[in-house]
């Protein structure tokens, strides 16, 4: 199918629109809308950050998935409590595929579930005492963990606990860090808020906190990988590009990170930011207070981390900007390669994406390399600085949906006829019954890494296996087929 | 007679637990089958009818036991004076926790255990002065207690909240069977305060349903932790209480309340003196221009 027109997109909108009631409708109008690459300021164009409307069906997350589930949850030789009932903990453990180096148990902890497991008479007589116990308990029972956080669920901000004056007391028991982290899943409107809290909370009780100074030995290529979770393995194949240029990372967060890595971050001389949602407010109080500059970059694809590598390199001397061009030239041969064996097979199609924080346009050039056209995109919970960053990557007349619903994004799909879906997997049954192939750009379907170059290769067999699988000729049952393709085949067969 | 269930209400010290204790004795005293069920986390509204401290309340055993589940009705109700239950439902100490969640637990507890029987003729709720949030409207709520009766007496503050109280009633009343029965009047001795009261009821759309006059009988028999009734049953404040007792025995005016917006409640006060004429000129003067307004004049 053809691209859409600018006055085909906007009538499509309007249709889809249609069957809400005013009040909705209004509401969910400022968040669709029509790419303009001449817009310079998304928020003429598309609202974002917004309560969901009730009635619809959102994907959104909550405060304590954005700092349990995104922030703190990787960082691997911490004890992340989930404090409250637990059900938040159980249901979000392990879910998000962070993977890490270490011995689960013993001195990393990612894949475990904490709770403090609370009961009517908790709620009653609050919590704060059994919090301080499980503390000490875990002291007892996991000695080399390095430090704890508390990730407050819903109960512990209506009841009031005081978690700050427990970990300050548990801090001193038992001499490492605890920090408490006010991220009661009502608070803000998506899993956003959560983020900032696990940020400050970052801030307050790591940075600040601090008392004993480690020994660090700095050299002028030090640099920190931030906001990459280390999905599938993410974070490996970045540093392994950063490594390749002769730099030196001294911390990621937070996949497969540390505490101690967190604690020396500020030592930074660059800090790179990949997913800019989730972690720029650290990067920026870095910034500020220590004076560490930060810069996004995009891993995703060739072309992106070409670009991406130069611009990091651009920062130091010329031995890294001469290592950089070998590392680009190192890698120019595997990847062309993919390009060769892949773009001709999935060149042209078109894709709409609605994920999370900084996907839904960081993946945009990956696909572009293989010769495929993102039509539609979208995040969960954006703020209007990732579609300022957004409208620049997407075609004119593209569509955009913030926080879509159900309903939008299944209508959508019906008339833009994409021939890929990369979303979660929440979306994921309903596009594949649909008939429409489909990948979960959160998990990367249980594949990845898909950043770097290793992961580019890895992204484009995965994408080229679900788009150019035979089961999509299949999605009508044999006796519904039409009598003259069982003529052809039976000819066939005759033959 | 089917049971009734009634729940008293009133500002923060105007003698709730004591007059819902004298009246829940008087009942008793005539033949009549109550229980109290205190929903206050200080536990005070059965000490003068089991002459103990405070009794152990429910959430106070069910923390122990480990959960609510794991109790008996048994475990949290005693018999005092006239064959009274006491249940009280308990709660943090201040500032931790949420009391709220304990009444509604409690309660809850009572009416899966069965402890609302056919025997019984009223039930009593001693519910903490402020309603300050869910938790607290629990008794109000619906099949819980039917008839409110609030506690005031002829002082500013006590009207204020008894007229807040009402407000909160009529938030029941709609969705629900709940309905104001009367102000009870503990009196403080202000001026004229009978007749206050009965001009606040009748603008709140009900009645007061007794005058209740100070006595140091009850104080006397406060200290002995025991209901005047039981102390000393001759004593005329005694008749007072069991005269309040036969007037709800015998009450059937219930009603959705009329609450009064603060300028008609102002004005009530202003007519029986208890508030000046409000003089607009002194607003936001502090005292010494005021003095230097004074001297100029």
């Amino acid at each position: 199918m053809a691209a859409l027109t600018r006055e085909e997109t906007e009538a499509l909108i309007a249709e889809v629109l249609e069957v809400y009631p005013d009040k909705a409708k209004k509401d969910r109008a400022k968040h669709l809308a029509v790419n303009d690459q001449s817009i310079e300021q998304s928020k003429k164009c598309i609202t974002s950050n917004r309560k969901s409307l009730p009635g619809v069906m959102t994907v959104r997350g909550c405060a304590y998935a954005g700092s349990r589930g995104v922030v703190w949850g990787p960082i691997k030789d911490m004890i992340h409590i989930s404090h409250g009932p637990v059900g938040c903990g159980q249901y979000s453990r392990a879910g998000r595929r962070n993977y890490y180096v270490g011995t689960t148990g013993v001195d990393t902890f990612a894949e475990m579930n904490f709770t403090s497991d609370f009961q009517e008479k908790d709620i009653v007589f609050g919590g704060d005492k059994k919090l301080s116990k499980l503390i000490t308990e875990i002291e007892r029972l996991f000695p080399l963990h390095k430090g704890v956080s508390v990730q407050s669920e819903c109960p512990i901000g209506l009841i009031g606990d005081d978690i700050e004056a427990v970990s300050k007391k548990s801090a001193a028991e038992i001499g490492k860090t605890v920090v408490p982290v006010r991220c009661e899943g009502f608070r803000g409107v998506s899993q956003s808020l959560g983020h900032h809290i696990a940020n400050d909370a970052i801030r307050d009780w790591v940075f600040d906190g601090k008392k004993e100074v480690r020994a660090f030995e700095a050299t002028p290529y030090d640099v920190a990988i931030i906001g990459d979770y280390n999905i599938g393995g993410d974070a490996w194949s970045s540093r392994i590009l950063l490594e390749e240029m002769g730099l030196r990372v001294i911390a990621q967060w937070s996949g497969d990170g540390t505490l101690a890595e967190m604690e020396n971050t500020p030592k930074a001389r660059l800090n790179l930011l990949h997913c800019y949602r989730s972690m720029n407010y650290i990067s920026r109080h870095m910034e500020e207070k220590y004076g560490i500059p930060w810069m996004e970059y995009n891993f995703f694809g060739p072309t992106k981390i070409e670009e991406s590598l130069r611009k990091i390199a651009a920062f130091f001397d010329e031995s890294i900007q001469q290592k950089t061009e070998q590392v680009i030239e190192k890698y120019k041969a595997e990847y062309a390669a993919v390009v060769a064996k892949y773009k001709p097979r999935l060149q042209g199609k078109r894709v709409m994406l609605y994920i999370g924080g900084l996907r839904p346009r960081h993946v945009i050039g990956a696909y572009e390399d293989l010769g495929m056209e993102v039509v539609g995109t979208g995040y969960e919970f954006a703020h209007n600085d990732d579609y300022d960053r957004t409208i620049k990557e997407m075609g004119n007349a593209t569509l955009l949906y913030d926080d879509v619903t159900g309903y939008e994004f299944e209508e959508f799909v019906k008339k833009v006829k994409p021939d890929l879906i990369g979303s979660g997997i929440k979306e994921k049954y309903i596009f594949q019954k649909m008939g429409i192939p489909f990948r979960q750009m959160h998990s990367w379907d249980y594949s990845g890494p898909y950043h770097g170059y290793d992961g580019f290769a890895i992204f484009a067999r995965d994408m080229d296996m679900t788009l150019n699988n035979p089961c999509w000729n299949k999605m009508q049952a044999p006796w519904l087929k039409k009598a003259e393709s069982s003529a052809t085949e039976a000819v066939q067969a005759a033959a | 007679m089917a049971l009734r269930q009634c729940a008293i209400y009133g500002k923060g010290g105007i003698g709730k637990s004591t007059t819902t204790q004298n009246l829940v004795a008087a009942l008793a005293e005539s033949g009549k089958k109550v229980m109290i069920v205190g929903c206050d986390p200080k536990a005070d509204s059965t000490r003068l009818i089991l002459h103990s401290k405070a009794q152990t309340s429910v959430m106070q055993l069910a923390a122990e036991a480990g959960s609510v589940e794991d109790l008996e009705l048994e475990d949290v109700m005693n018999v005092g004076y006239g064959d009274v239950r006491c249940v009280e439902s308990g709660g943090p100490e201040p500032g931790v926790g949420c009391a709220g969640r304990g009444v509604i637990t409690a309660i809850n507890f009572l009416e899966e255990e069965g402890a609302y029987d056919e025997n019984l003729d009223f039930v009593f709720y001693d519910v903490l002065g402020d309603v300050v949030c869910g938790g607290f409207a629990m008794p109000i709520r619906e099949n819980k207690a039917q008839e409110i009766y609030i506690v005031c007496s002829g002082e500013m503050m006590a009207m204020y909240a008894a007229n807040n109280i009402a407000k909160g009633i009529v938030k029941y009343a709609n969705s629900g069977s709940v309905r104001l029965a009367g102000l009870i009047c503990n009196s403080r001795n202000t001026d004229r305060e009978d007749e206050l009261i009965m001009a606040l009821a009748s603008r709140l759309g009900t009645t007061m349903i007794h005058f209740v006059p100070r006595d140091n009988a009850v104080q006397h028999a406060e200290i002995r932790r025991m209901t005047v009734i039981e102390f000393d049953p001759t004593h005329k404040q005694a008749n007072e209480y069991r005269e309040l007792a036969r007037k709800i025995d015998a009450n059937r005016n219930f009603v959705i309340p009329t609450p009064i917006e603060m300028e008609e409640l102002e004005e009530l006060l202003m007519e029986f003196g208890l508030m000046d004429q409000e003089d607009t000129a002194i607003i936001g003067k502090t005292a010494a221009e005021l003095a230097a307004d004074a001297a100029a004049a």
